[in-house]
């Protein structure tokens, strides 16, 4: 089956279904009651294994925090707000238990803002490290982009820590902005992060999810629209290995017509126990007549004893879009490729080397940060010579 | 000084029902400066024969020997083939997706040479190639074959064959699929190639179009994973004249 076919198949039976809420994104809200403690067999729960989260989703208070290291372009200001005023900025609202969680008991949320037409001369570099494991640390984290700014931030997490985190972006009319989350944990760090956009009207939205380190990574990206026009592109790179669960759940939630979504995520897997779990979902809502939408992840399985489970998911309710599509696939090194590149002397490791660099290529290409882009080529061969290419040596 | 000696070779496919011989004894010797064409209908073997002189790991030689200057290409892993002299132009060139033509080509060169080609020369040399070939220089930007046409395809193997200079090349159906003026910048290539002091050619076909270009010195007739036949370039002649029903009837 094609592409274009499964889409096509989800369409139909999607709009025979008639659903007014996507089954696979419950709605958002403050109210802990409506995000009970999972048992594990609930449908946004079923991947992860809870064990491994130590103690994050019972919701101790705890006065920790990461420490912050920021480089902020002249104009783009950050500050400290109430849990009452993020909301009052119109912050989305959290949609699960741990993000739920940080808002009530991170204590205030830190703002950083890019005034309307700032177009920023370098990124907002944010770096975000923890000591250890032992601390458990609520975040809390408002982005606000006005209309017509432009505007990169980069967030960086290095160190350990049991981290849970709710970040709304709020991106103004017009706006371009470009943001990018880093994982790069020690090995024993738990992260749950939920990440939510509201794309203005006719603005640009690239959020780029990029995970490395962390013995457990669960992610949230989700997106809506404040109005017609709106273009978020959702991308993501990962690199599980022995051991790690590294996490991404999509959603784009086409509210508003003429909106597109684009995400793209592409992950490679190494080593006993390595887990990749990406779960995308696409809601397109009555109003959303003319939206063009399209999710895609593929994985690389580079040694045995690995599992990447992906799922996109396409909920539809009116049949007025223009284009609607979805690819997923899982796979190993493709023995013609090795063997083209063998075949002009390139050696085993070698070429293998250069298909893992190629599959996050045009990736890496596409997240518009210069300097994140070299990082992120450079980690790429590091994480290829503690496995794949040692074996072979 | 290149001679590559391929004697009594068979080999096999895995296939559902167990192990197929494709090849039932093809012995070819390729000397100095030799070019031979391999002609034969379509699915008598040709492939089966340049894949494994490449080492292409799905198929299994269960008898023979394949020898470069003496050395036991058998042995070989693929890429100390390709590092020993030998270069397989192929049929379906395969795509390597993110991998730019102008890495990729500097990839196999250091790999082949054993050290890093000298940045000035290496440059002119690939944008020689790449003009000679009739490829924009935009070309070195591109994923490696990925969204290349048919002809695009085969015009990047040769050019891969100039710059990589190997002893033997092994051309399987480059031909195919190319219009007349494709079909004649290719020939112009591999006729560069063979002008070379010591360098042996075994051109594949199933038709006879391309030795309009590339005369070959000898002519052998494939059918049914063995030569059925041999002689000089007027076998081709024939072979244009009457097809090979008569070495398909006989083999049967
Ligand atoms: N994997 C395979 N399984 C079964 N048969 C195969 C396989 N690969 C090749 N063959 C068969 O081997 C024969 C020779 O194929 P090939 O070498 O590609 O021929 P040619 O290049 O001359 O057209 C054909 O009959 C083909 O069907
Ligand atoms: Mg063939």
């Amino acid at each position: 089956m094609t592409v274009t076919d499964a889409a096509r198949e989800s369409v139909a039976s999607a709009l025979e279904a008639d659903q007014v809420v996507s089954h696979l994104n419950p709605p958002a809200s403050y109210d802990l009651a409506d995000h009970p403690v999972p048992t594990g067999r609930e449908e946004i729960w079923r991947f992860t294994p809870l064990k491994r989260l130590r103690g994050v989703l019972e919701g101790t208070p705890s006065d920790d925090r990461l420490t912050w290291d920021t480089t902020l372009p002249d104009g783009v200001t950050v500050s400290t707000i109430s849990t009452a005023e993020a909301r009052a900025l119109g912050e989305l609202a959290p949609n699960d238990r741990p993000s739920a969680l940080a808002v009530e008991l991170a204590g205030g949320a830190t703002l950083v803002d890019v005034p309307a037409e700032l177009e920023t001369d370098g990124p907002v570099l944010i770096d975000l490290h923890g000591e250890s494991a032992d601390q458990l640390v609520w975040g809390h984290l408002v982005i606000r982009v006005g209309a017509y700014a432009k505007a990169t931030v980069v967030l960086t997490h290095t160190g350990s820590a049991r981290y849970s985190a709710t970040t709304s972006v709020l991106v103004g009319e017009g706006a371009q902005v470009n943001v990018l989350t880093l994982q790069d944990w020690d090995d024993d760090a738990v992260h749950l992060g939920r990440d939510a956009i509201r794309v203005g009207r006719d603005a640009t939205v690239r959020h780029t999810a990029v995970s490395f380190g962390g013995d457990l990574v669960r992610l949230h990206a989700n997106v809506e629209y404040d109005g017609p026009g709106g273009d978020a592109e959702l991308l993501g790179l990962y690199f599980a290995d022995a051991g790690q669960h590294l996490e991404h759940r999509l959603f784009a939630d086409h509210n508003a017509p003429k909106t597109k979504s684009n995400v793209v995520y592409k992950g490679a897997l190494q080593g006993e126990g390595a887990h990749a779990v990406w779960i995308g979902n696409v809601l397109i809502r009555k109003v959303a007549e003319g939206i063009e939408t399209y999710e895609e992840n593929r994985n690389l399985v580079l040694t045995d004893g690995c599992q990447a489970d992906s799922v996109p998911n396409l909920e539809i309710e009116t049949g007025e879009i223009e284009g609607a599509g979805h690819a997923s696939a899982v796979g190993r090194f493709d023995d013609e490729q090795l063997f083209y590149l063998r075949s002009r002397g390139v050696s085993e490791p070698e070429a293998r080397r250069l298909v893992v660099h190629g599959f996050f290529n045009d990736l890496v290409r596409k997240v518009g940060v210069p300097s994140v882009e070299e990082k992120l080529l450079a980690t790429v061969e590091e994480e290829l010579s503690k496995n794949v290419l040692q074996e072979l040596s | 000084m290149s001679t590559l000696e391929i004697k009594d070779l068979h080999v096999s496919v895995d296939t559902e029902d167990g192990p197929k011989e494709i090849l039932k004894g093809v012995t070819l010797t390729i000397g100095d400066n030799e070019t031979h064409a391999i002609m034969g209908p379509n699915g008598s073997g040709k492939s089966t024969l340049a894949y494994s002189i490449a080492g292409h790991p799905k198929y299994t030689v269960t008898g023979g020997t394949v020898t470069l200057d003496g050395e036991d290409v058998l042995a070989m892993s693929v890429d100390e083939r390709a590092r020993a002299g030998l270069f397989l132009a192929m049929q379906y060139p395969v795509e390597v997706p993110g991998v730019s033509v102008s890495n990729f080509l500097r990839t196999a060169k250091t790999a082949i040479d054993g050290e890093a080609p000298k940045l000035r020369t290496w440059v002119k040399d690939v944008n020689g190639a790449l003009e000679r070939l009739n490829l924009d220089p935009s070309f070195g930007t591109r994923s490696v074959n990925e969204g290349f046409s048919g002809g695009e395809k085969k015009r990047h193997e040769i050019a891969q064959l100039e710059l990589l200079a190997p002893k033997v090349a092994v051309l399987d159906e480059t031909d195919s699929g190319l219009d007349i003026d494709a079909l004649k910048i290719v020939s112009e290539g591999v006729n560069r190639f063979r002008e070379q002091e010591g360098k042996g050619v075994l051109l594949i076909t199933h038709y006879t179009r391309i030795l309009r270009y590339i005369t070959p010195d000898y002519v052998h007739v494939f059918v049914d994973g063995k030569v059925a036949d041999q002689g000089g370039p007027e076998l081709a002649d024939q072979l244009e004249a009457e097809g090979y029903d008569k070495y398909v009837k006989a083999a049967v």
